[in-house]
């Protein structure tokens, strides 16, 4: 009896809950743009365990990888797949820096922004065994070094490399990019001296900072972060400076945040936006935040529209002066 | 010794009865995983991950690596009886396996593929529990010019003893090389040989290619010579597998220059597909009897299953003490540490001294099950070869066609299959080899970026290939090996005749390619 009244309970939800909004009616596909094991991937397989332990949404979240042409392809999925609200893009900056870069014919404006979760700061880290103290001590050292001191990371005209470029040109220095595949190649070739710095965010690099092959010089944030446990012996992630006060006058931030596809009902992107700050709530994604020093920073609405404007014209002003705009 | 006592309480946590169930489930998953084309150890892994979230991460790695385990396992099974690789490190196990299998002999190939894994995985292990932190210091002196020194030094050793038309090798590798350009270029961000078309984008995935050079080429010849399957009166029981065992002794060199191979290639990033074609060319190249090589030799099956599988074990050994993925899977199992919570990296192995060492002591057991099934499972998939090609050929086909299309989720993949399928068929009449074409597909890319990469660093010095003892051995050690194949058949040819038998000076090439 118990059951059949709670069957009977559950069909009248079922029904005012439709009766007023929308809800998913087969299976989420979330698209991650770059490879299995990154940290986008870690994003959305942190989302779909939060979802699913706390039992967020009735259908199923799937997964999907489309790591090709630097999220060229997930970007171009997404936009072929206007009006279909059962999938979701996670996103970085790589979301106006691979159309400007690669002149790909996509644009977030085709997309419908849900939310942004959090921000991603950008660290200064150089070789432990080096005796730079601060990041004034690399610029001057970047100064005078030939050949140029060398700065590895994520890969050509990615976010990394845009640091890079406008850290030189803000200190009028001289430093050679290599592009790696990713912030984990960039670690180990920077624990190895191969490199002389990189700019990781903080979870690519907090292995390698506790062992004590590496250490931050500065955060490329307007602030430090807000992390004050300790992470090293004597260190927390709020102790590094930001780089403006070292006299490096640049920062960088990147969003973490979620798109739909395009031409899909108020009704569908105000689910997932309700959705999404159920997540934000959950231990598993606070957990997720101090783990790999996220800034958290929950926007939706108009407030990330006007976020995605401004971060866009910040991005093509400065992917303009590093010279990363396709010409061809 | 401390270490022996720590691997023995590893032993107690990994021999409970729920973690030997998730030990028993993971191989049987990961064989179904590494038996599909397409589907493959990362992405078998990365969807049964948010499984893991709610257990503890000590049993969840022990399932999460199981799969692994079987997916190594189970890649060898269609390689050696449908030609088809279901993992890309089993593509130099076909070489020999599939003949053997067209010879009747489809469980000694079995057998040895197995076995042969077990020892290459064994070594890998032994090498995780004495030298962890040791050998794990060694990766980080891989800089871009060492990286390219251990692909140069895989491309040579593999070239270098080709026993076909030399100028078809060339070929047969440039094309290779061409495919692999195509995409996003990582140097400079740009992509390249597209021509403005969305599907060439993501560049030519390594298994649709192989899928249908190797797979639907090979139902195409079949179905030319009149439908029906050479192996067909395999004998079948389980004794193969004692008589397979009686004869391997024999190779012991074989088994241990692949396992030290694999171990190396592992440790180094160079990756278990690297590993199975070098360990596969050495073979070769130090066998009494080349020419049997791609007839059915039951070494050639042994070396690179052997090498693949040092290679894929000791892959975890970086991702754990430094937290660099030797392989996509270990990135996989990477971003699972992070989710359950564990950093990895040199503090892992003070902090979560019990969860390590239950891993390493889960796989040995792991392998052992993973043996023992597979071992039991070889007259069944033996005997697949009775069932008649007609009815085979078409599964097969539509098996081949989900891997394409699983790889990406892409419609375009399945197509690209297909024609080439018309491209191995190609290639075989023509006597074509179709190994360089797939070595520089894989590698190519990659050698491709850590040459352009050194050359940044050094400002474009070519000097930078020699700056060190560990890039200069790597170099002139693949520089001998390209050699040493052409020279010595000079030399034969020479004394043959009876002539002045002194032999040419080495010229040593760049490295470019």
């Amino acid at each position: 009896m118990g059951i059949a009244v709670r069957a009977a309970i559950g069909v009248l939800l079922l029904t005012v809950t439709s009766a007023q909004a929308w809800e998913p009616t087969k299976p989420i596909e979330i698209i991650v743009p770059f490879p299995p094991g990154g940290a986008s991937d870690q994003m959305a397989r942190t989302i779909q365990g939060a979802i699913q332990k706390g039992n967020l949404v009735k259908q199923p979240i799937i997964i999907v990888n489309k790591p090709a042409a630097a999220g060229g392809e997930a970007m171009l999925d997404i936009q072929k797949s206007a009006g279909d609200p059962h999938k979701l893009i996670t996103t970085s900056s790589g979301i106006y820096m691979t159309p400007l870069a690669t002149k790909l014919p996509v644009s977030w404006k085709d997309f419908t922004p849900v939310a942004m979760m959090a921000q991603d700061a950008f660290v200064l880290w150089v070789n432990a065994a080096k005796p730079y103290k601060t990041a004034q001590d690399f610029i001057e050292a970047a100064k005078t070094a030939a050949p140029p001191l060398k700065t590895g990371g994520n890969g050509s005209k990615r976010e990394d490399h845009l640091i890079s470029v406008t850290m030189e040109q803000a200190t009028g220095t001289k430093i050679t990019y290599v592009p790696y595949q990713g912030g984990g190649p960039a670690s180990v070739q920077l624990a190895g001296g191969h490199i002389d710095a990189n700019m990781n965010n903080p979870a690519e690099e907090i292995a390698n900072w506790r062992s004590g092959s590496v250490k931050p010089l500065c955060v490329f944030s307007p602030k430090p972060m807000e992390y004050t446990q300790k992470v090293t012996a004597d260190m927390a992630w709020s102790d590094i400076p930001t780089c403006p006060s070292q006299g490096v006058n640049v920062t960088y931030q990147m969003l973490r945040g979620m798109f739909m596809p395009g031409k899909v009902t108020p009704e569908q992107q105000a689910f997932y936006v309700d959705l999404f700050q159920k997540v934000s709530q959950t231990p598993e994604w606070k957990a997720y935040l101090e783990r790999n020093a996220l800034v958290p920073d929950f926007r939706a609405g108009q407030s990330f529209v006007d976020f995605l404007t401004e971060d866009e014209r910040k991005h093509k002003d400065l992917m303009t002066k590093a010279g990363f705009i396709a010409t061809n | 010794m401390d270490d022996l006592n720590q691997l023995l309480l590893g032993f107690q946590v990994a021999l409970t009865w729920h973690n030997v169930l998730f030990m028993v489930v993971g191989v049987l998953l990961g064989i179904v995983v590494g038996v599909l084309p397409g589907l493959g150890g990362p992405n078998g892994v990365a969807i049964l991950l948010p499984l893991t979230f709610g257990m503890d991460p000590t049993s969840a790695i022990i399932l999460l690596s199981s799969i692994y385990w079987g997916a190594l396992f189970g890649g060898a099974i269609t390689s050696i009886l449908f030609n088809i690789p279901g993992e890309a490190w089993s593509v130099a196990t076909t070489f020999d396996g599939y003949p053997l299998a067209q010879q009747g002999r489809a469980g000694e190939a079995l057998t040895a593929a197995f076995t042969a894994s077990f020892i290459g995985a064994l070594s890998g292990v032994v090498l995780i529990t004495f030298v962890a932190p040791l050998v794990a210091k060694f990766a980080l002196r891989f800089g871009p010019a060492e990286f390219f020194g251990v692909f140069f030094l895989t491309f040579c050793s593999f070239i270098g003893m080709g026993r076909e038309n030399k100028a078809k090798i060339v070929a047969s590798l440039a094309l290779g090389f061409l495919l692999a350009a195509v995409g996003l270029d990582t140097i400079s961000g740009d992509l390249r040989l597209t021509f403005g078309a969305p599907e060439l984008m993501k560049g030519f995935d390594f298994l649709v290619v192989v899928i249908g050079l190797f797979g639907v080429s090979e139902i195409l010849l079949t179905i030319e010579e009149g439908l029906h399957f050479k192996g067909k009166r395999a004998a079948i029981d389980l004794g193969v597998v004692l008589r397979t065992w009686a004869g391997l002794p024999r190779y012991w060199a074989t088994l241990i220059r692949s396992s030290v191979v694999g171990m190396w290639m592992g440790v180094t990033p160079g990756g278990a597909i690297a590993a199975s074609f070098m360990g596969y060319g050495l073979a070769k190249r130090f066998s009494r009897r080349p020419d049997a090589f791609g007839r059915g030799e039951i070494e050639g099956v042994l070396a690179p299953e052997t090498a693949a599988h040092a290679a894929g074990t000791s892959a975890l050994l970086p991702m754990l003490a430094l937290g660099i993925p030797g392989s996509a899977t270990a990135a996989v199992l990477l971003g699972g540490l992070m989710i359950w919570g564990l950093q990895p990296g040199p503090m892992l192995f003070i902090e979560k001294k019990e969860f390590v060492w239950g891993l390493i002591a889960s796989m040995y057991l792991g392998n052992l099950a993973g043996l023992l099934i597979v071992l039991a499972t070889v007259p069944v998939f033996a005997a697949i070869m009775r069932i008649p090609f007609a009815l085979v050929a078409p599964i097969i086909l539509v098996v081949c066609a989900i891997g394409a299309f699983t790889v990406e989720s892409s419609r375009f993949d399945i197509w690209l299959m297909l024609i080439f399928g018309v491209v191995g068929y190609v290639f075989k009449k023509l006597d074509y080899p179709l190994a360089p074409l797939v070595l520089a597909l894989v590698l190519g890319d990659r050698a491709e970026d850590a040459f352009r990469q050194a050359l940044l660093g050094s400002g474009g010095d070519l000097s930078v290939f020699f700056s060190n003892a560990l890039v200069s051995s790597l170099m002139i050690l693949g520089l001998l090996l390209l050699v040493w194949g052409p020279l010595g058949d000079l030399r034969q040819r020479l004394t043959r005749r009876g002539g002045n038998d002194q032999p040419p000076r080495e010229i040593a090439g760049s490295g470019a390619s």
